[in-house]
């Protein structure tokens, strides 16, 4: 079995991993150097996937398919399009990045810290490569217990709580999905005689509607949970609090957007008629969290939690991206997920540099930052900026899709999405001015400014942030034949005649790669 | 030429970027980075203009900047004679406010900040007119709120200035919220938002389409240029430096809106219905502002209001077709505006920052430089002839008369009066009488020639700008700007009487005297009057307790159902019946721990295994 790159990328972290067993744990620093090193290695790997990807054809690349359980049909299929590498992208650099923001956070088990992380990552990665259902299911497990340790060991006062609700929350959900799973695989073999977890075979089932809106609400819930679309939410702000900067960077840049994933990847290709059936209610809800998520945010007197429920309002948007079912939402919504990726975490970034500093998040104890720490103030400024979706940086971009889209499948969404925009301004500022601006406090006066090491942290979201602002072309470029696809297989679905027919995604893809030029 | 057109619009984005980011070495020496990009981009304005006016016009298309499926957006630059006259007024009333800043701002800390703020706004008042497209304009627009939220709150130490920086980005963000709303429905009713495509759809579109986009795109221009209702952030924008009120006034942010009226004529010509409420609420705001700056005493104050009134009269012009005379308006304003904050901030330079009027008088002895210009502001301002706010003002009330908008032309004029009376109230309150504060007056000096020299330009401009629009459709500004702009057929056409022709200027006359029998004869006496009118008094005083109501009605109770659907939602509804149900989990684990082990996860594996079952026994079936 020869190792191909895109294996290679999601095992590497662990394989990187094995010689930290044989390390001293005393030696804090060593180990974070091996670990940053690893996972700049990974970052480049991940880069190389870049290297023989054509970014205008439909369909998978990097495929890969290898007998794992015979027995009970489940393979080891492995493929990206252009959503799952931007999204692979997204969490080698963050992770790198996170590892690079831990030196001094994290302050005991370093040893246990890194392998956690390096575990992390490869389930993470895996879940956006996975085209076997259980291939995925498996990945997406994995990925939460590295979580529910970071939180549970080093997060901070009531971290055993956060874990556990963590924990209750997307157990819950994971039963929904495998149950999901189960049931579309044993209806599978009903109907072809075949067991298989294959995404890509099951994608050509036919289920019926009834069954089908009870699959897409299960598959829905559970992914409804990891996003968190309202009233699945509560788990977020308590999570991220208690979470050290690393792990609430990554749950924010790349766990929320699984949620999202799972919609654009499982729930709507194998039920796409469900997914038009609950599409309004899910805009609704996608509404409600941008609206909700804002409201939260502006009555929070801890700093992290005012960035944790602005991820709510953040995904609010995305969620009715993915609902509108049109280029502009869908688009939008994937390049947004990027986004959020870039802005809050750097925002948790930010936050955690000035936890190391203060030992206090709550928004009073700060004030007058731009004083003593006027390079740090102006890059929180920019992020910040960066959040509200201001035009010229990447938020803009994403918003601006993805109310276009709401707006051309129903215009109510898209008023009251622009509502957001103008509560994002209010809270982001209003913290930001009891932050950054005002008079020092005597209590900052000695407050260093960003250190060399923190400045590589955030500099590098910053070119991103600006790039994606100015030229998001390749961008949009690269997830375009995803987002095609998706709304492809939902059209189909929608002339109500040829709901009986077969959609066969191989035909699909032949289809579209004439029609693309 | 194109080469010259990026040269003027991005060589300010450098200077921002070369003192923003590497300037903190030379900290002292900004000026010399941010003067020479403004000089730079001023003289490329300059020339564009020429090219322009030779009969050429540029159509950029940069990069391809948001693509998707038929959304398909450039980044695009346009040169007509509209955009030619907006950089040529921006950049040169930028450039003098650049140069009074560095006697101004002289010693503060921020020097380097402000003028790399100072460099961004040009950039993006710039980029605003430039644009080609909708969307690109409106990355501009956004741009100018955050520079102005940026210099607003300069000195964010007091919490006041950082409260009026915010204010100033939340209200703009009301209206542009507004303006993606007009963008989405352009965008789906024409297939395109780039300016031609979109101008050349417009007569085709239905009366409820073009209502809804030119409502829409209304709105932003509403917050971007301070019109009532939105108006309210413009005032608290006094907080900034006095340069930057200058800058905001003038030049490069709430002109922005009469801009894009302007600009998109051919959607506001299209039906008239929407146009005609853009007129309303113009003569609405500029009588309503007016009123408040008849009493306020605070000499930045009253120039702000003077600005939303000003602004308002812009807004009837192109409201009610003539969009030409309304872009006058803006050009001969952009100079004798930014002059007369230019000598009030001369006034406050010499007072040490005093800016209540009641503490002032007496200063022409001492400033002489600052007080003639400041009067031959005041004069431009009031509509005397032959200075430059004459003909333009004028145009536009004769233009809202010909075309029949009587109230209208009522309106402004009896604004025209008060105009000319609480801008002589406030030249004979700081500049004449006896000094109403010995200390302060005897400390009072000229400023120094690096801010007196600005002045005397721009009081040139303030005199003389004017004198290309006379005779308004046969004179040269008004043929030059012809090509950019679409007029609808009116067909109505009153031709004005006499008296009408000459009643602004009796009105504006008459305020002057007024504010001179009232402020330097005492008769009537200004107390005497408070006392009579009392209520009214009181109620412009208080600034119709517009603030106070937002407060009250919209602020405050948003934020206490914020906070109750935290209390309540959040914490009592979810995590209660969340942690509900784990307490239910544990309890049950505790009964059956006896035999079993108790384990959450063995516990989900029961209920994933039990539902399977269940469903696919129900498959079976």
């Amino acid at each position: 079995m020869k190792l191909d790159l895109l294996s290679l990328v999601i095992f590497f972290p662990v394989i990187g991993a094995i010689p930290i067993f044989f390390m001293s744990p005393k030696n804090k620093k060593m180990l974070f150097d091996y670990t940053l090193l690893i996972t700049l290695i990974e970052f480049l790997f991940s880069l190389f996937l870049l290297k023989d990807f054509k970014f205008s054809l439909y369909g998978f690349q990097h495929e890969h398919i290898y007998q794992w359980i015979p027995a009970i049909g489940a393979s080891y299929h492995i493929g990206i399009d252009g959503m799952s590498l931007i999204l692979i992208l997204l969490t080698t650099f963050l992770t790198a990045l996170g590892i690079l923001s831990s030196y001094n956070y994290i302050t005991h088990k370093a040893k246990e810290y890194v392998i956690v992380m390096l575990l992390m990552e490869t389930g993470m990665i895996g879940v956006f490569a996975s085209l076997d259902l259980l291939l995925f299911y498996l990945f997406w497990e994995l990925m939460l217990i590295p979580m529910y340790f970071l939180i549970g060991i080093w997060g901070h006062e009531r971290r055993v709580y956060a874990a556990f609700k963590f924990v209750i929350y997307t157990m819950a959900g994971s039963a929904l999905l495998i149950t999901g799973i189960l049931v579309l695989y044993f209806y599978n073999h009903q109907q072809t005689g075949i067991y298989t977890f294959d995404l890509l075979k099951l994608y050509r089932l036919n289920v019926p509607y009834g069954l089908a809106k009870k699959l897409f609400l299960a598959f829905a819930i559970a992914f409804a949970i990891k996003v968190p679309i309202f009233p699945f939410h509560t788990w977020l702000p308590d999570a991220h609090v208690e979470a050290p900067t690393a792990g609430s960077v990554l749950l924010a840049g790349v766990l929320l957007k699984m949620g999202i994933y799972g919609f654009l990847r499982f729930a709507f290709p194998l039920f796409p008629a469900a997914a038009l059936h609950y599409a309004p209610f899910f805009m609704a809800l996608g509404i409600i969290g941008i609206i909700y998520g804002a409201f939260m945010s502006w009555v929070q007197k801890d700093l992290k939690k005012l960035v944790a429920y602005s991820s709510v309002a953040h995904l609010g948007f995305i969620v009715l991206g993915i609902f509108t079912f049109n280029m502009y939402g869908t688009q939008g919504a994937i390049i947004q997920m990027v986004n959020h990726g870039l802005s809050t975490g750097a925002l948790f970034f930010i936050v955690g540099m000035l936890y190391e500093r203060r030992h206090t998040r709550l928004i009073e104890e700060f004030g007058g930052l731009a004083k003593v720490m006027p390079v740090f103030s102006t890059i929180f400024g920019i992020v910040m900026l960066s959040s509200i979706g201001l035009p010229g940086l990447n938020g803009f971009i994403g918003e601006f899709l993805v109310m276009l889209g709401a707006f051309k499948a129903t215009k109510v969404a898209a008023f009251f999405a622009v509502l957001g925009i103008i509560f994002a301004a209010v809270y982001m500022l209003t913290m930001f001015q009891r932050v950054v601006f005002l008079k020092v406090k005597e209590k900052n006066l000695g407050l260093p400014d960003i250190s060399l090491r923190e400045f590589f942290v955030l500099a590098p979201i910053l070119v991103f942030i600006f790039w994606i602002g100015v030229y998001p072309k390749p961008y949009l470029k690269m997830t375009e034949p995803s987002a095609h696809a998706v709304i492809y297989q939902i059209k189909s679905a929608q002339n109500a005649d040829r709901l009986k027919e077969l959609i066969k995604p191989n035909e699909m893809v032949s289809i579209n790669r004439r029609n693309a030029r | 030429m194109e080469t010259i057109l990026l040269i003027t619009l991005f060589v300010p984005l450098l200077g921002a970027i070369i003192n923003g980011v590497f300037g903190s070495p030379f900290k002292k020496y900004a000026h010399w980075v941010a003067v020479p990009a403004i000089g730079i981009s001023w003289l490329g304005a300059l020339y564009l203009l020429k090219f322009v006016m030779a009969g050429n016009t540029l159509n950029v298309n940069l990069w391809q900047w948001i693509p998707v499926k038929d959304f398909n957006v450039h980044f695009g630059l346009m040169l007509d004679p509209l955009s030619a006259v907006m950089i040529a007024t921006v950049t040169t009333v930028s450039f003098f406010i650049h140069i009074y800043s560095i006697g101004y701002m002289h010693g503060d800390p921020g020097y380097r900040r402000y003028f790399a703020y100072l460099n961004l706004f040009v950039f993006s008042m710039l980029m605003l007119v430039l644009a080609n497209n909708y969307v690109l304009l409106f990355v501009g627009w956004e741009a100018v709120g955050l520079c102005s939220y940026l210099l607003i709150g300069f000195w964010y130490e007091k919490k006041s200035a950082s409260d009026a920086g915010k204010k100033a980005f939340i209200v703009n963000r009301i209206g542009d919220a507004g303006f993606i709303l007009g963008i989405f429905t352009m965008f789906f009713a024409v297939g395109a938002v780039d300016y031609k495509t979109v101008f050349a759809a417009a007569p085709q579109l239905s009366a409820v389409i073009v209502g809804s986009i030119t409502f829409f795109l209304f709105m932003g221009a509403i917050g971007k240029s301070a019109q009532f209702p939105l108006y309210v952030w413009l005032p608290d924008a006094m907080e900034g430096p006095t340069p930057v009120s200058a800058l905001i006034h003038a030049a490069t942010m709430v002109t922005a809106g009469v801009y894009m009226v302007a600009r998109s004529s051919a959607l506001y010509s299209a039906h008239g219905s929407i146009a005609n409420a853009v007129a309303s609420i113009g003569a609405f705001t500029a009588i309503f502002a007016a009123s408040i700056a008849l009493v306020n005493d605070d000499i930045k104050r009253v120039l702000a209001y003077s600005t939303i009134s000003q602004l308002g009269y812009m807004f009837i012009g192109v409201g009610v077709g003539a969009y030409a005379t309304g872009i006058f308006h803006l050009y001969t304003h952009a100079f004798f505006k930014a002059l007369l904050f230019l000598t009030a901030g001369s006034v406050m330079h010499a007072l040490h920052g005093e800016l209540n009027m009641q503490k002032m008088g007496g200063l022409f002895k001492k400033m002489p430089h600052t007080g003639i210009t400041f009067i031959i502001g005041a004069l431009a301002l009031s509509g005397i002839p032959p200075l430059a706010g004459f003909y333009s003002k004028d145009s536009i009330l004769k233009e809202a008369l010909v075309r029949g908008h009587t109230t209208i032309w009522w309106v402004g004029t009896i604004t025209a009066f008060m105009t000319a009376f609480y801008m002589f109230r406030l030249i004979f309150m700081v500049f004449f009488g006896e000094p109403r504060d010995r200390e302060l007056y005897e400390h009072a000096h000229e400023s120094p020639a690096v801010m007196t020299i600005p002045l005397w330009i721009l009081a040139i401009g303030a005199i003389s700008a004017g004198w290309v629009g006379i005779g308004e459709d046969a004179s040269p500004f008004f043929k030059f700007l012809a090509p950019s702009l679409h007029y609808a057929e009116h067909g109505v056409h009153f031709e004005p009487a006499a008296w009408q022709e000459w009643l602004p200027l009796i009105f504006g006359v008459a305020g002057i005297l007024l504010a001179w029998s009232m402020y330097m004869k005492r008769i009537p006496s200004p107390v005497g009057m408070a006392r009579a009118f009392k209520p009214i008094y009181k109620l412009l005083k208080g600034k119709y307790y517009v603030d106070e109501i937002y407060n009250i009605f919209i602020v405050k109770p948003i934020y206490y159902l914020a906070i109750i659907l935290f209390k309540l939602v959040d914490r009592i509804l979810i995590d209660g019946t969340v942690n509900g149900v784990a307490w239910v989990n544990r309890a049950t684990g505790a009964v059956l721990n006896k035999i079993q082990t108790g384990a959450v996860k063995t516990y989900m594996l029961w209920i994933v295994f039990a539902a399977t079952l269940i469903m696919w026994l129900q498959l079976l079936k």
